[in-house]
């Protein structure tokens, strides 16, 4: 490997990325209220403090609950969409799929605005489960991106193989395909997971502030002596993200190494 | 399977018809709705006949709608040209520096901080940059004077967003990187070309659609971002979200709301299209 001035570039730029997750276990297991410097000694107490924050813990548990719905019904919508837009030639494809792929280029806001506006006119009452409703629209463009790529790897033949063989066109899907892009799907559940977990512009304005942990811990920042417990949560959902993440990327090139491929790249 | 054309559509229509129909109701219909209470006449929390452009006149005559939305435009764009231009050579390293097999394992690890938290990140930003905070302290215990970032709302609003969208931009530039064919280096400085004048006239050209790809996907996510402003701006500096916000849930005026989300949504529109011009050129170029 050629190239320093590049490369300590690029270490120099991994490290501003890293800084902010870097610094979080460091002053997460610092025992001083005030997040600065100088560190004032090792302790444990912001994780006993967040551990035992009754709120915190029902707004995990509806996060959760959101997550796996979304990553589900996003996964699924995803199957649909990509499965048909890679087998079949229809009409309307063209701008159903831009459709479906829309929110990946719509600022999130005017998403959740949108939608917030007729629920309202409508009289819907806002609950977790037009926050579900939501996410998912965010989500599935993410879904169909992965899917298809999982589709798109899979030999044809196959699936005629099995066709001639007398299966039926759903015993085909189930036997042949399923298992084939299922690397795919559970990578489309991970990312889906992920970014619900994760989201806030709709948890906050179609949840109306029902507890859940995005909008929780934005709330909380905004009080200096919540912030040590805060970080300790974040020290512990970055550990428990970069798992999931390992576990993703994981079956992502099981998938690719399955269907015979070359390992092009990272997500997306 | 001898399908006829027809009986193909179908088939294909009956497979993506629960995506469609999810997206029709829930995504086509609101954005219609918000354009249709954008020329209607508002009261608070409610809309009614007649139809009117008093919305849209209301946002041009006042200079704060103009100043924000000129605003977060500015900022978006200085986001995205500090993001590519930072990505492009950490991208241009990992395609011709690192050895094939080590390639994924480069890029997972500049993807990660992307998918943590994001809240957390901006937050801890909030702590980093602010009065007295890891900065300030820091600086202080080696001598110097703070900084307090934070009280300069736009800079530190850039400073987070830069970094927020940063993974981003990589990975376009990467695929498009990957895709030059390396044949034509060789050429270009078997034919006495410097190596800096091949990548000027070869390398950068070609991978200009990664470039372009990349920009988009920033800008986007970037002008409409309503956490960064929030939270390390202080709310002093609000960008169209916040307004957004402010229009339709704090003054419950639906129809003027709308009709700034109409014309955020314009100008988004106008820049990416723009972006894709711009890169049809490339495309046709290298063909």
């Amino acid at each position: 490997m050629k190239a320093p001035y590049l490369r300590a570039f690029t270490l120099f730029y991994l490290l501003f990325l890293y800084s902010p997750i870097l610094l979080l276990p460091i002053f997460a297991f610092n025992d001083g209220r005030v997040v600065a410097f100088p560190l004032q000694g090792f302790t444990t107490a912001w994780f006993a403090e967040m551990f035992a924050d009754q709120n915190l813990r029902i707004a995990a548990k509806n996060s959760l609950v959101i997550a796996l719905s979304v990553a589900t019904l996003s996964t699924v919508l995803g199957i649909f969409a990509a499965r048909a837009s890679v087998r079949y030639r229809f009409p309307g494809k063209a701008p159903l799929m831009g459709l479906i792929m829309l929110p990946l280029v719509l600022p999130e806001m005017i998403v959740a605005m949108a939608l917030l506006v007729v629920l309202l006119s409508m009289g819907i009452p806002l609950s977790l489960f037009t926050v579900i409703v939501g996410q998912v629209l965010i989500c599935t463009p993410f879904a169909v991106a992965i899917l298809t790529s999982a589709f798109q790897s899979l030999d044809r033949s196959l699936e005629e193989a099995a066709l001639d063989l007398g299966e039926t066109p759903w015993s085909t899907f189930r036997l042949i395909v399923l298992p084939l892009v299922m690397p795919g799907i559970m990578a489309s559940f991970l990312i889906c997971f992920t970014i619900s977990f994760d989201e806030f512009i709709i948890a906050n304005f179609l949840g109306s502030g029902q507890p859940i942990l995005s909008v929780y811990i934005f709330g909380q920042f905004r009080f200096p002596a919540k912030v040590p417990s805060m970080l300790a949560l974040g020290t512990v959902l970055v550990c428990f993200s970069i798992i999931l993440l390992g576990f993703a990327e994981y079956m992502r090139r099981r998938g690719i190494a399955k269907a015979g491929g070359k390992d092009s790249g990272g997500f997306l | 399977m001898a399908a006829t054309p027809g009986s193909e559509a179908r088939a294909g229509l009956k497979l993506i018809s629960p995506t469609a129909i999810y997206v029709i109701l829930l995504l086509a219909v609101p954005l219609a709705t918000v354009l249709i209470y954008s020329v209607m006449t508002g009261g608070r929390g409610n809309v009614s006949l007649p139809l009117t452009i008093e919305n849209y006149t209301e946002l041009a005559s006042k200079s704060v709608y103009g100043y924000i939305l000129l605003k977060s435009l500015l900022v978006a764009l200085t986001v995205t040209a500090i993001t590519v231009l930072l990505a492009y050579p950490v991208a241009y390293f990992v395609s011709f520096h690192v050895k094939p097999e080590r390639k994924s394992l480069w890029l997972f690890l500049i993807t990660i901080p992307f998918w943590t938290s994001y809240i957390i990140r901006v937050s801890l930003w909030f702590v980093i940059l602010g009065y007295g905070g890891i900065v300030d302290s820091a600086l202080a215990s080696i001598g110097l004077p703070p900084l307090n970032i934070a009280s300069y709302s736009i800079l530190s609003i850039i400073i987070v967003l830069a970094h927020a969208y940063a993974p981003f931009a990589v990975l376009p530039i990467f695929v498009s990187l990957e895709k030059v064919d390396r044949s034509l280096l060789e050429a270009g400085q078997d034919l006495g070309e410097s190596r800096w004048v091949t990548f000027l006239r070869v390398t950068l050209p070609l991978s200009m659609p990664g470039v372009i790809a990349a920009a988009l996907i920033v800008f986007i996510p970037t002008v409409g971002d309503y956490v960064t402003p929030e939270l390390v701006g202080d709310g002093k500096e609000p960008m169209i979200a916040n307004l957004i916000e402010t229009q339709l849930l704090k003054l419950q005026n639906f129809p003027q709301g709308s009709a700034f989300a109409v014309v955020s949504m314009l100008m988004v529109g106008i820049v990416s299209v723009v972006f894709v011009l711009w890169n049809r050129r490339y495309i046709g170029g290298s063909k």
